[in-house]
């Protein structure tokens, strides 16, 4: 009787010991997912100064939409805040793209092959960006329901496994219909 | 939901994977069995020891085919190694895709060929590689490649790239020995040794092996086709489909599918073995059998109608 005893209590904590360590790698994925995102953020401000110098070379009369770029690239970069990081950031993504569009202007410019290469590389970090978001959504829903399912709950609930919030889009333009002019 | 079914399909590949290597390996031993008993002659040495020679050869294979099989495919298929600084948009569509499915960068390959086609192979996603020729890579846009890529990349995550890889390989190899037995019967059987050892005992063994032979050149091409089936239609429709949950984008893969059923080059490196790997059934010469091979894949419509379907 005692065996039986024994051999329900070692099955229990061999359950507990590999549910316990699976919550930590899907929590560890969820951390990992959201770092690439400041990588990818990372590697943008990185890329900004080049293109405005780049743009500068063909466009100097463009003044404003070359400060309003390294403005906004000034305040992500410094930001704090979950929720101000992510306002500065919706600037910068709006920046370039209308510093994008004014280079349609500039036929010499378009064919630099300098600027071709930082067209490319900003449209790759763009997606870069979207696409870690996205990731760290699903491992996010991913974690969020391994913890909230039983038996994994009272496991999740006595060691302070906590619900991983979602990224949510701020931007605006992605709030309202689009607004169509004649 | 969506990571339980990633995760049976990757549980089934292994699964499959595995009992591909023990039917192989079975295959080889009971083939040593057969001329154990054909040309053992109640030598009790020769009888066991060739079926276990025949298993340990099998064994090898199969661990030489594991670690060395993606090497042998993309060697096959002409495809050689690019460096980032080589093609940097390509080498950015697939980073991005990396990102979006949190898998590690493959090493990416090249065919030059003015054909349309692309494949991904390797043992599992931190060993592998994607393949694109030239003339894909260069006739689609930056949707349509990230499309593709994802497509291949989602072969990769699922492991579909493991059990594709060992089935070309494996299979592929018993084929090539099927047909050089075959052969060597047809050659060597009425002068070999056979004879000579059967003179004694009369034609009793010489009919065996003209029974073995018939068997071994009617279970060749079946085996080939085994390579076919067993790389079936869903496989094809699950990756497209995972690919649009990458992307977000149905009208990249679609359109770039477009594009590949136009395709009437032929790809000189694909053969019966690696035809099955690759996104589209490739075009190769006449007398390959390039019908027969549009049933690993399904019809391009029904993909592109499948994908579209995606956006409404």
């Amino acid at each position: 009787m005692p065996w039986i005893a024994l051999g329900v209590v070692v099955v229990l904590a061999i359950a507990l010991i590999s549910v316990y360590n699976a919550l930590v790698s899907k929590r560890v994925a969820c951390q990992a997912a959201w770092s690439q995102i400041d990588v990818q953020l990372k590697r943008r401000y990185d890329l900004v100064p080049n293109l405005v110098e780049t743009v500068k070379g063909y466009a100097a009369h463009e003044r404003e939409t070359l400060e309003a770029v390294i403005a906004a690239r000034n305040t992500a970069a410094a930001a704090a805040g979950m929720q101000e990081r992510a306002q500065a950031e919706n600037m910068l993504t709006g920046a370039l793209r209308q510093l994008f569009a004014l280079s349609e202007a500039y036929p010499d410019l378009k064919a630099n092959q300098n600027f071709m290469q930082l067209q490319e590389e900003l449209t790759s970090t763009e997606n870069r960006i979207a696409f870690s978001r996205q990731h760290y959504n699903s491992t996010s829903a991913e974690y969020n329901s391994a913890i909230q399912k039983f038996p994994n709950n009272m496991i999740a609930n006595s060691f302070g496994f906590r619900q991983q919030e979602y990224f949510q889009i701020e931007e605006p333009e992605h709030r309202q219909p689009p607004q169509v002019k004649f | 939901m969506q990571p339980v079914t990633f995760n049976t399909l990757i549980a089934r590949n292994k699964r499959n994977s595995y009992l591909l290597i023990a039917f192989f390996m079975l295959f080889f031993v009971a083939f040593g069995v057969l001329i154990g008993e054909v040309w053992g002659q109640g030598d009790r040495t020769f009888r066991v020891g060739v079926p276990v020679a025949a298993g340990a050869l099998a064994f090898l294979l199969t661990l030489f085919s594991y670690f060395g099989g993606p090497s042998a495919l993309l060697g096959m298929s002409n495809a050689r190694q690019i460096a980032k600084s080589d093609d940097p948009e390509l080498f950015n569509v697939i980073e991005e895709l990396a990102i979006a499915g949190g898998t590690p960068m493959p090493r990416v390959f090249v065919i030059d060929s003015p054909a349309m086609n692309a494949f991904a192979t390797g043992r599992n996603p931190k060993h592998a590689a994607v393949a694109i020729t030239a003339g894909l890579r260069h006739k689609l846009s930056r949707d349509e490649l990230q499309g593709v890529m994802a497509h291949e990349l989602c072969h990769i995550r699922n492991y579909d790239i493991l059990y594709s890889m060992l089935m070309a390989v494996l299979v592929g190899t018993l084929v090539m020995l099927a047909d050089v037995f075959v052969r060597s019967m047809y050659f060597g059987g009425m002068t070999g040794r056979s004879r000579r050892r059967n003179s004694k005992g009369g034609g009793g063994g010489q009919i065996i092996i003209v029974v073995i032979a018939l068997v071994l050149a009617i279970l060749a091409p079946i085996l080939a086709r085994i390579i076919q089936m067993a790389l079936s239609r869903q496989r094809e429709y699950l990756a497209d489909a995972a690919s649009v949950d990458l992307t977000r984008n149905p009208q990249g893969l679609a359109s770039a599918l477009a594009k590949l059923s136009g395709d009437r080059e032929i790809l000189e490196s694909a053969n019966r073995a690696t035809a099955p790997l690759y996104i589209v059934p490739p075009v190769m010469r006449l007398g390959h059998d390039a019908r027969n091979l549009l049933s690993t894949h399904p019809p391009l419509k029904e993909r592109i109608d499948r994908l579209m379907s995606l956006t409404r």
